[in-house]
C-alpha cells in the first residue's frame, strides 16, 4: 500500500496546477482536468482501502491493525517530541478515505454542470482541490499535530470556498463568520493538544490510543479544578471537534455557510468536513474510553441536545438549504450521540460502530440531498420553498433521488440511514430508555422536516411557470445524482461491522427488532403527518413567514436567537467593554509612545538638517578645525 | 654647505597649508585641484627629506613618494574628467554651486 501517498499528492499538485494556471485555462479544461485527477485519486483510494480490509497484513488474530505506511520527522523539537507527517492506515481512515473521494468526485462532476460559466470556475476547481487535498491528509495523519495542519487546512479551504461568491455580501460575512467560530473552537483543540502530549510526551495516535491508557498515566491524579488532567485534555479537544462539526453552541456558522455554491455545501458541509469532529473523537476514542470514560457522556448529552435543537428548527426553515444545514447538524449530533454512549470492544462498542457508519451513510445521503437541492436551486433560481411546488413534473430524475434520499434520512427500510440509524438507536437503548426516548423522537421530526422539504419542493401548489419553465438539470448534474442515489439504495446491506468497529474485531451486525419497530412507526407516522400537511397544500407559504404565525414559530425560525445573542454579546459586551478599553490603550499609550520616538526624532532631524549644506568647502574647514582642536588637546595634555 | 632639515621641513609646511588655505578658500574647482596637489607634493617632500636625513641607508621614503607621486597623477587624471562633465552639466565650474548632495 506504498501507493497510498499518491492520494495526498494528487490532489495538492492539482491545486497548485490549476491554482497556477488558472489565467490560462480556458472554458471548462479546469474542471475536467480537476475531474480526471479525482477519479484518479478516488480510484488510488479504492485501491487503498480494499488493500486494507482484504489483505492478510492489516490483521492480527483477525483484529485490525493500524499501519503506518509513511511516516517523516518533519519537525524536530525535542528528542522524543517531534511532528511527524504521515500516512496512517486503520479503518476509519480508510473509510473515510472512500467517503471523502466518492463524495469529492461526485461533487466534482456535478459542478461541471453547476457552475457552468461562473466566473471563477479555475479558482472553484482549484479550491476543491485543496479541499479534497486537506481533507484526506486529515483522515490519514499519523499524530494528532498533522491533524491539527490539516484541520486548519479544511478550514481554510471551506472559508475560501464559502467565499467563493466574494462580490456578495452575504457570503463574505458567512465565510468570516465560519472561519471565526470554528478558529475559536480550535483554540480549544490546541490546548488540549498540548495538554494530552505534555502528559503523553508524544503527538503520535499509536503512542496516545495505546491500550490501557498508558500515554496518560503520568497524569494520574492531576487534577484541576475537580477534573483530572485527562478529563480537561479531552474534553478541550472535543470542543475543537464541536466546533467543526457545529455541536451547540459552536454551530452557528454552519447555516450561513450555505452562502457558498451547493457543491461545496454538499462536499464541506454536509459529508466531509463537519464530521471531521466526530471523526476526531472517534480517532482518540480508546484514550477516551481509558483515560477519561466520565467524558463520553457528556459528549453524548452535547450531541442529543444538539441534534433536538437542530431537528425543531428545521422544521420552521423556509430555505431549502438552511433546512438541509440544520438537518446536518442533526445528524452530526447522531453520531455524536453514538460515540458518547459506546463503550470499547464487542457488542459494548455498537455505538461506536453505528456512528461510523451514520456517517458514511449520512455523507452519501446528504451529499444527495444537497446535489438535489442545487439541481432545484439550478431549475428555478431561489432557494426559497415559496418559490417551488410541483416540480415532480419538470424534474423527474431529480425527483426520484430525492425521494430516495429523504427515505433514508427518514430512516425507512431499506434505505441505507434506516440501518445505520437503527443501530444507533440499538446503542442508545442500551445506554439509557431516556436518551432512546429522545433519539427517536428526534428521529420522527428528522422525518417530519425532510418530508415538509420534500412536498413543497415537489408537490403542494404547483410553482408558477408562466415565465420561465423549470428544466431537468443536465446529465453531467443528475449522473451524480443517480451514482449516489445506488449507493443510498445499497450501503446498508454492507456488513459495515466487519470492517469497522471500535476494537478492530469483527462485530456481527443484528439488527434489534424491537428498536427498529419503534423507530420505523414513529418514522411512519412522521411522514404520514407531513403527508396530510403540505402535500395538498394549497396556499403558498406567505411572502413574509413571519405573518400571523405563534411566538414559537418566529423563535424557531429565527434559530432560537443564538445569533442574536452571540451579536449581543459580542458587540454590547466584548466590543464594548473590553475592546475597546484595549483599543484606546493601543492607541494611546502603545502607539503614542512610538508615536512620540518618531516625532521627536523628526524634529531633532529638521533642527540638525542645516549641518549637511553640500558645500564641500564648509565640511573641509570644519575638519581641518576639528584636527586643530584635537592637536591643541593633545599637546595640552 | 648642508641645508638643515628643518629648512626643508618648514618649506613642506609652508607648503602644506598654503594648500590646505587654498583648499579652503578657492572658489574654483580646478584651483581647489591644484591645492590638493600642493597639499600632497608637501607630504612627498617630508618623505623624502626623513629619507635623506634620517635613514640615508634605506630606500623606503623615495620608493613611497614615487608611488604616490603615481597615485596622484591617476587621481587627478579622474578628478579633471569629473569637473569637465562638472562643467558640461551646469556650465560652470564654481564649487558652491555644486551642493546636490545636501540634505
Amino acid at each position: 500500500m506504498e501507493y497510498s501517498i499518491f492520494v495526498l499528492l494528487l490532489p495538492m499538485m492539482m491545486f497548485l496546477f490549476i491554482g497556477l494556471l488558472q489565467g490560462k485555462l480556458k472554458g471548462q479544461s479546469a474542471g475536467i482536468i480537476g475531474t480526471i485527477s479525482m477519479s484518479l485519486t478516488t480510484i488510488i483510494a479504492y485501491a487503498v482501502a480494499f488493500d486494507y480490509f482484504f489483505s492478510p497484513e492489516s490483521k492480527i488474530d483477525g483484529i485490525y491493525q493500524k499501519i503506518v505506511e509513511y511516516n517523516w520527522v518533519w519537525l524536530q523539537l525535542t528528542e522524543n517530541l517531534h511532528i511527524d507527517l504521515g500516512v496512517l492506515l486503520d479503518p476509519i481512515s480508510c473509510m473515510m478515505l472512500v467517503v471523502i473521494t466518492t463524495v469529492s468526485l461526485m461533487v466534482h462532476i456535478y459542478s461541471l454542470g453547476y457552475m457552468h460559466g461562473e466566473r471563477g470556475f479555475a479558482r472553484y476547481y482549484a479550491f476543491l482541490s485543496l479541499f479534497s487535498f486537506s481533507m484526506l491528509g486529515l483522515v490519514v495523519a499519523t499524530n494528532i499535530f498533522q491533524m491539527y495542519i490539516f484541520w486548519e487546512l479544511v478550514g481554510v479551504s471551506s472559508y475560501l470556498l464559502i467565499g467563493f461568491y466574494y462580490t456578495k455580501p452575504a457570503a463574505i460575512a458567512a465565510s468570516k463568520k465560519a472561519f471565526i467560530v470554528t478558529r475559536f473552537a480550535d483554540l480549544g483543540f490546541l490546548i488540549g493538544i498540548l495538554v494530552l502530549s505534555f502528559y503523553a510526551q508524544s503527538f503520535s495516535f499509536t503512542d496516545l490510543t495505546a491500550p490501557g491508557g498508558v500515554a496518560l498515566s503520568s497524569a494520574a491524579g492531576v487534577s484541576f479544578l475537580g477534573a483530572s488532567a485527562a478529563a480537561w485534555g479531552l474534553s478541550l479537544i472535543f470542543v475543537g471537534g464541536a466546533g467543526k462539526s457545529a455541536m451547540f453552541p459552536l454551530h452557528i456558522w454552519l447555516p450561513d455557510a450555505m452562502e457558498g455554491p451547493t457543491p461545496v455545501s454538499a462536499l464541506i458541509h454536509a459529508a466531509t468536513m463537519v464530521v471531521a469532529g466526530v471523526y476526531l473523537v472517534a480517532r482518540m476514542f480508546p484514550l477516551y474510553i481509558d483515560a477519561a470514560p466520565e467524558v463520553l457522556p457528556g459528549i453524548a448529552y452535547v450531541g442529543a441536545f444538539t441534534s433536538l435543537f437542530a431537528a425543531v428548527i428545521a422544521c420552521f426553515q423556509s430555505d431549502i438549504k438552511r433546512v438541509l444545514a440544520f438537518s446536518t447538524i442533526s445528524q452530526i449530533g447522531f453520531m455524536i450521540v453514538a460515540l458518547g454512549v459506546s463503550g470499547m470492544g464487542g457488542h459494548d462498542g455498537l455505538g461506536y460502530m453505528a456512528g461510523m457508519w451514520h456517517l458514511f451513510t449520512h455523507a452519501m445521503f446528504k451529499a444527495l440531498l444537497f446535489l438535489g437541492a442545487g439541481a432545484v436551486i439550478h431549475a428555478v433560481h431561489s432557494n426559497e420553498m415559496a418559490e417551488m411546488g410541483g416540480l415532480r413534473k419538470y424534474m423527474p430524475i431529480t425527483h426520484i433521488t430525492f425521494l430516495i434520499a429523504c427515505l433514508a434520512i427518514a430512516g425507512i427500510p431499506p434505505f441505507s440511514g434506516f440501518f445505520s440509524k437503527d443501530e444507533i438507536l440499538s446503542a442508545c437503548w442500551e445506554f439509557s430508555p431516556v436518551m432512546f426516548a429522545l433519539m427517536a423522537g428526534i428521529a420522527g421530526l428528522t422525518a417530519f422536516y425532510m418530508f415538509r422539504l420534500y412536498y413543497r419542493i415537489f408537490w403542494s401548489t404547483p410553482t408558477d411557470v408562466s415565465h420561465h419553465t423549470p428544466h431537468e438539470a443536465p446529465a453531467v448534474m443528475y449522473l451524480p445524482l443517480i451514482f449516489l442515489a445506488l449507493v443510498t439504495l445499497v450501503a446498508g446491506f454492507i456488513p459495515f461491522g466487519d470492517f469497522v468497529t471500535s476494537d478492530g474485531a469483527v462485530y456481527h451486525i443484528h439488527i434489534n427488532w424491537t428498536v427498529a419497530t419503534i423507530s420505523i412507526v414513529v418514522a411512519v407516522v412522521a411522514i404520514a403527518i407531513a403527508t396530510v400537511k403540505y402535500m395538498k397544500e394549497k396556499s403558498k407559504a406567505p411572502q413574509n413567514p413571519l405573518n400571523n404565525v405563534g411566538a414559537f414559530y418566529r423563535a424557531a425560525y429565527r434559530r432560537f436567537y443564538i445569533d442574536e445573542v452571540y451579536m449581543f454579546v459580542t458587540h454590547k459586551i466584548i466590543f464594548a467593554y473590553i475592546s475597546r478599553p484595549i483599543k484606546w490603550f493601543d492607541r494611546q499609550v502603545v502607539d503614542g509612545f512610538m508615536n512620540f520616538l518618531a516625532w521627536g526624532a523628526n524634529a531633532l532631524a529638521a533642527r540638525i538638517k542645516g549641518f549637511q549644506s553640500g558645500q564641500v568647502q564648509q565640511y573641509a574647514y570644519v575638519f581641518v578645525l576639528g584636527v586643530i582642536i584635537l592637536i591643541v588637546i593633545a599637546l595640552a595634555l | 654647505m648642508d641645508i638643515p632639515m628643518q629648512c626643508y621641513l618648514l618649506v613642506a609646511a609652508v607648503m602644506f597649508f598654503c594648500g590646505i588655505y587654498g583648499f579652503i578658500t578657492r572658489r574654483n574647482v580646478l584651483a581647489m585641484l591644484i591645492s590638493l596637489e600642493l597639499i600632497l607634493n608637501a607630504v612627498n617632500v617630508n618623505f623624502v627629506v626623513f629619507n635623506r636625513f634620517l635613514y640615508p641607508e634605506a630606500l623606503e621614503g623615495y620608493f613611497f613618494t614615487l608611488f604616490s607621486i603615481g597615485v596622484a597623477a591617476g587621481e587627478t587624471a579622474v578628478a579633471i574628467a569629473i569637473i569637465i562633465n562638472i562643467y558640461r552639466n551646469i556650465k560652470n565650474i564654481k564649487v558652491e554651486n555644486l551642493d546636490n548632495m545636501k540634505f
